[in-house]
């Protein structure tokens, strides 16, 4: 197995093999092909198609070449929109990731009572679809009759709204990291248990305390799982659309209906009819995500292979 | 006698690291450890202060869930006038998941029905698909399998939320819209899976086994569906956990997609009996919308403390060897 390993492309072993089986290879992967082209190649292309043309009242569709891109970007509305989830993700994900960290150094350092209680309890709010969380938190979150209120009420206090257009960003915030800090946390965990044994052997004998075991030996090692898992909060951020779209529900006036790029290409076609102005969101999201993904990967994995 | 080994050596291939993505994809290492790693061969000294600064963050991810398990148990009248984090008067949890079941004519099981559906559809076929494709990619050479590889790696990058409006629109000048063809085709698609199976093949499967059973004149779906399927098993495992949970948790798409609500998963519905009290003479039906999302969960986490320690293993196989 290792004489023959795979090179760049992970040529197989046996470069020259019969035609047959050659054309075997094919029909392994027909079957993923067909939802593939139809789920994702033609979505891309038709959306690309789409941000060329414009529908006009007369004279039908017509080509425009790149202009509702310079529409969309000189719209201030998008722009709002993009800067509205900028500012989330500024808040979000490090908060996410340094949670998430401290849980899983924390776990890993076998210094814990009932570790596993640990575990599986920060890890379950991932089982809660993001509807029901927000449903949830929404409830949790109403000062009249949610538990804020009930708090208030209680104490005699007033409380700040958790929905008022302050706070409402660090509101969906909140959502989002109660629902995937428990999964980012046992990522972080497993690549810990994946620091090899003699990593540690060798720290001790040189007599590494415990903060230099975790500053010099373990976040070194995890250095590209966070960079990963901190992507993919990032992709997640850029695409937010649940949990502001439900919570409009209760605050229609303060989450409106153009709050993130996402919902923006939502309301956009589904309100507006715009699907050229829509499709023109998507790709430019699309590509500043792909982009953003493109560069996080190489420079998480420099000095890591 | 071939065995499944869970555990492959892992290799480091030049592929490992020049496609993106890749260090996730390393079968996990061999050195699982029961370790120590501070205090070497002593017994760990547990902390009493690190577990009380832990139960901060356990009492924040478990609090809106007992929130909710009370709240189903409360009328409509009470569910407003208690404390939500304590008990009612009344005991309404049975009354409550009655309604849930018969409001409506019993959509609520319709839509269980449905979500039931696209989970075991979409995440068996996303799996099988995924796992034919990304075996078929690393162990048989054929034209076009560079320009596959490729095109797969770089639809990785694209967020599924950035395809679902153009996915929409598509759908509907082919006509699957408002069906279930537009929740399940997009599930079964799987790039992440494929590119992380595609990896695993290549260290877990070793030709020197293929080859030997060709000799045996095994043919080539057999030898996959017999020996390498088990090979591939931790990897499968994973994906389709990540299959289950993100078919069961689908929102946007079917939002989009679906228009008759004999066809919406849970997700769908239950935020249409949320907005529900928000319409002009809709009836507010809070009491239902919360014992509908506590019965909703429960399944899954059951799920997952039963396949807890797969988790473990299947995301270990995700992560990284620095």
């Amino acid at each position: 197995m290792k004489k023959s390993g795979p090179s760049a492309l992970g040529v197989p072993a046996a470069a020259r093999q019969p035609l047959r089986r050659r054309l075997t290879g094919w029909a392994f992967v027909l079957p993923f092909t067909a939802p593939f082209l139809l789920a994702v190649v033609a979505p891309i292309l038709y959306t690309l198609g789409l941000s060329l043309f414009q529908e006009r009242l007369i004279g039908g569709v017509s080509f425009v070449g790149l202009d509702n891109y310079r529409d969309q970007l000189s719209d201030p509305q998008f722009w709002a929109a993009v800067a509205r989830v900028g500012l989330y993700l500024l808040i979000q994900v490090p908060l996410m990731m340094l949670l998430a960290l401290a849980a899983a150094l924390a776990i890993d350092s076998v210094k814990l009572y009932a570790p596993a209680i640990f575990r599986l309890g920060i890890f379950l709010p991932y089982a809660v679809p993001g509807v029901v969380a927000t449903l949830l938190w929404g409830y949790i979150y109403g000062t009249q009759f949610g538990l804020v209120g009930d708090v208030e009420q209680y104490l005699g206090i007033a409380l700040p709204d958790p929905l008022s257009s302050t706070l409402v960003i660090p509101s969906i915030g909140n959502i989002v990291l109660w629902l995937y800090v428990g999964y980012n946390m046992l990522v972080i965990y497993a690549a810990l248990q994946a620091i090899p044994s003699e990593v540690f052997e060798a720290a001790k004998l040189d007599g590494a305390r415990t903060w230099h075991v975790i500053v010099h030996v373990k976040l070194p090692a995890i250095r590209s799982t966070v960079a990963v898992t901190t992507m993919f909060s990032v992709i997640g951020g850029f695409q937010l659309f649940n949990e502001p779209n439900i919570l409009r529900g209760l605050v229609p006036n303060v989450i409106t209906s153009d709050f993130t790029p996402n919902m923006y290409a939502y309301s956009l076609s589904f309100a507006g009819q715009q699907y050229n102005a829509a499709a023109t969101v998507a790709v430019i999201m699309g590509v500043v995500t792909g982009v953003f993904a493109f560069v996080v990967q190489r420079r998480g994995m420099r000095g890591v292979a | 006698m071939l065995t499944a080994n869970p555990n492959p050596n892992p290799v480091h291939t030049e592929a490992a690291h020049a496609a993106p993505d890749s260090r996730r994809t390393q079968p996990p290492a061999r050195r699982v450890r029961r370790r120590q790693p501070d205090g070497g061969s002593k017994k760990p000294r547990r902390s009493v202060l690190l577990t009380v600064l832990m139960t901060l963050p356990l009492l924040y991810s478990l609090m809106p869930l007992v929130w909710l398990a009370i709240n189903s148990t409360k009328s409509r009248e009470q569910l407003f006038s208690t404390f939500g984090l304590w008990f009612g008067d009344d005991f309404a949890l049975w009354d409550n998941i009655v309604g849930v079941l018969t409001y409506n004519d019993g959509i609520y099981l319709r839509w269980l029905a449905n979500t039931v559906l696209y989970v075991a559809v979409g995440a068996i076929g996303a799996t099988l698909l995924a796992a034919l494709a990304g075996y078929g990619l690393a162990k048989y050479e054929f034209p076009g399998r560079r320009a596959f590889l490729a095109v797969v790696v770089g639809a990785v990058a694209v967020p599924s939320t950035a395809l679902a409006v153009p996915a929409f629109l598509l759908f509907g000048e082919l006509g699957l819209t408002n069906t279930p063809w537009a929740v399940l085709i997009p599930l079964l698609v799987t790039p992440f899976g494929l590119f992380l199976l595609y990896s695993y093949a290549n260290e877990a499967v070793p030709n020197e086994i293929l080859d030997a059973a060709r000799v045996d004149g095994a043919g080539e779906f057999r030898i996959f569906f017999t020996m390498a399927l088990r090979l591939l098993s931790p990897a499968l495992v994973s994906i389709f956990l990540l299959e289950v949970v993100s078919a069961w948790n689908n929102y946007f798409l079917p939002l989009i997609m679906l228009n008759d609500p004999s066809w919406f998963p849970m997700t769908v519905g239950l935020n249409q009996w949320n907005n529900q009290a928000a319409t002009a003479d809709g009836e507010v039906i809070t009491h239902l919308v919360i014992t509908g999302s506590f019965l909703t969960i429960i399944p899954l986490i059951i799920i997952f403390l039963v396949l807890q320690r797969f988790w473990r293993s299947g995301l270990a196989a995700g992560s990284t060897k620095g």
